[in-house]
């Protein structure tokens, strides 16, 4: 092999990892303007009420018994799996704030979070995908309504707003579910549970919950409105438009309840 | 038509790249106030990018684009979105909205701009739809309800809701038998006549041409190549149009296949 095919390679596979880290760049620029937009209609009329109210319900109302059903079973498993854990160190009186710490620090928020992204995330990415490849957002602009306007920032709306509800719900039902299995099946007596669930708690717990569900609920929300607003190329380019909107959002979940956690609760 | 009259619509050296494809290569057109003006040409010689250009769904590389005298590619947005707002676009596919019912879809607009109520647009929905021919019923089904032709019809009718000055047709007949074709063609040359507005086609058809036209421009690699009455078509002397017209293999116009 001459000397100068491995300084070649070399060049070629830095060139690509410069390639991939410019269009990285490029996307994460036209995500931001592209909220940054999105975000600019809520203030400056004409308003569509009834469309955010549309995917208000759509995000807070009918996403409740998926995320209502994984709150639950998330809070018995809780339960169980930290009193098995916590009776090998005689320290079983603390499942009950395991629970509610775990849930309204982090589970509520984040499960909620992945839940609706593959519910709504994935459903905004299709329907505005769709509009885009039938040319429906073309039409909006010939019709004298700014897209931007009528399809994203309902939405946006509805994400960051609808979020912060839907994980109450989930913070009760999934205390709710380490409760019953307490009572029920590790022999806690109700009151005693109750009592260490609410004497634990602190508002900080539930805030920082619920300023994670908005942050998630925005991120789905912009991540389905963006890969179906930037969609192309027929029904697979819709297709890969409504996974890339689930995939990136449920990343970008994981990762900033990492760094708000750290804003948080890092001492 | 006399010199002094300004054109509804004027273009000059209208020129749009997609990467390394030129796709409008300086692109001249007048379009005078009342006429109907059809484009004809190849696939992907830049008919389609020529009227998105005109109605602001993509920005010219280069060249102006003006409306009754003024350029619109100078214009703020709030100025552009009022020179839309005289402006109809019929979609080759209909683009019709699958969340909104067919009378919603008629009166969107108006609606959108809250000019008329509720009730006044399912009223002014039903005219519309009389006018092309559908029964009012049809306001109260969804698009997806609807056959090929009857979408087209309903997305006529939502083109002209709004009595625009300007109105644009997208390849208006593709995709339905010629009967039904030659309907549509018919409504919209009475629909246009009727608003007095001034229409641009966009057709590989044609027949359509000839039926819709006054005049017909041909575009070929992004420019126009040739303008002149639609009635001459196919014997316009210009051996590129006479090729496209009468749909000849030979000629100067060489396809390029990929063997």
């Amino acid at each position: 092999m001459s000397p100068a095919v491995p300084a070649r390679l070399a060049q070629d596979g830095l060139a690509a990892l410069g390639r991939a880290a410019l269009d990285l760049c490029r996307t994460v620029g036209a995500v931001v303007l592209f909220a940054l937009q999105g975000l600019s209609h809520v203030v400056r009329p004409p308003f569509h009420p009834k469309l955010f109210l549309r995917a208000f319900l759509e995000v807070a109302y009918f996403s409740l018994p998926v995320v209502g059903l994984t709150a639950v079973f998330t809070g018995m498993v809780l339960a169980l799996q930290s009193y098995s854990g916590f009776s090998r160190f005689g320290a079983e009186g603390a499942v009950a704030n395991v629970v509610v710490l775990s849930i309204t620090r982090e589970l509520g928020p984040v499960l909620a979070g992945l839940m609706v992204s593959g519910r709504i995330g994935a459903a905004f990415a299709a329907e505005i995908g769709t509009m885009r490849v039938t040319d429906q957002i073309d039409a909006l602009t010939t019709l004298s309504t700014d897209p931007m306007k009528y399809l994203v920032t309902p939405r946006l709306l509805a994400g960051i707003l609808g979020m912060p509800l839907l994980v109450i719900v989930a913070d009760v039902l999934g205390v709710m579910g380490g409760y019953l299995i307490g009572t029920l099946k590790l022999g806690f007596s109700s009151g005693s549970y109750l009592r260490a669930t609410l004497d634990f708690l602190q508002v900080m717990d539930v805030v920082s919950g619920l300023v994670k569900a908005a942050v998630f609920g925005f991120v789905v929300a912009l991540m389905g409105t963006w890969c179906g607003y930037t969609s192309r190329g027929g029904a697979q380019g819709v297709g890969s438009a409504t996974t890339t909107a689930v995939v990136a959002s449920s990343i970008l979940i994981l990762a900033l309840d990492y760094v708000l956690t750290e804003a948080f609760f890092a001492r | 038509m006399s010199e002094s009259v300004i054109p509804k619509i004027r273009l000059r050296g209208l020129r749009k790249a997609f990467g390394t494809k030129q796709v409008l290569d300086g692109v001249d057109l007048d379009v005078m106030p009342g006429q109907s003006m059809v484009i004809l040409g190849g696939s992907g010689s830049g008919k389609s990018v020529t009227i998105k250009c005109i109605l602001g769904l993509i920005t010219p590389d280069a060249g102006t684009i003006e409306i009754d005298g003024h350029d619109v590619t100078a214009m703020s947005p709030r100025e552009r979105e009022a020179v839309l707002d005289r402006t109809g676009m019929l979609f080759q596919n209909g683009a019709l909205f699958d969340s909104l019912p067919v009378w919603e879809n008629v009166c969107f607009k108006p609606l959108a701009q809250k000019r008329i109520t509720r009730a006044q647009a399912r009223e002014r929905a039903a005219w519309v739809l009389e006018d092309v021919g559908l029964d009012a019923s049809v306001g109260d089904l969804s698009p997806a309800e609807l056959s090929g032709g009857m979408q087209k019809r309903v997305a006529l009718a939502r083109a002209i809701a709004s009595e625009p000055e300007i109105i644009f047709f997208d390849e208006p007949t593709t995709g339905l038998d010629p009967i039904m074709g030659a309907v549509i063609d018919g409504l919209i040359v009475d629909c246009v006549r009727r608003l007095g507005a001034t229409a641009v086609t966009i057709t590989h058809d044609m027949a359509s041409a000839r039926r819709i036209g006054d005049v017909a421009a041909m575009i070929h690699k992004g420019r126009i190549i040739w303008t002149g009455p639609a009635a001459s078509l196919g014997e316009t002397g210009n051996a590129m149009v006479d090729q496209f017209a009468h749909g000849e293999r030979e000629g100067p116009i060489a396809m390029e296949l990929r063997r």
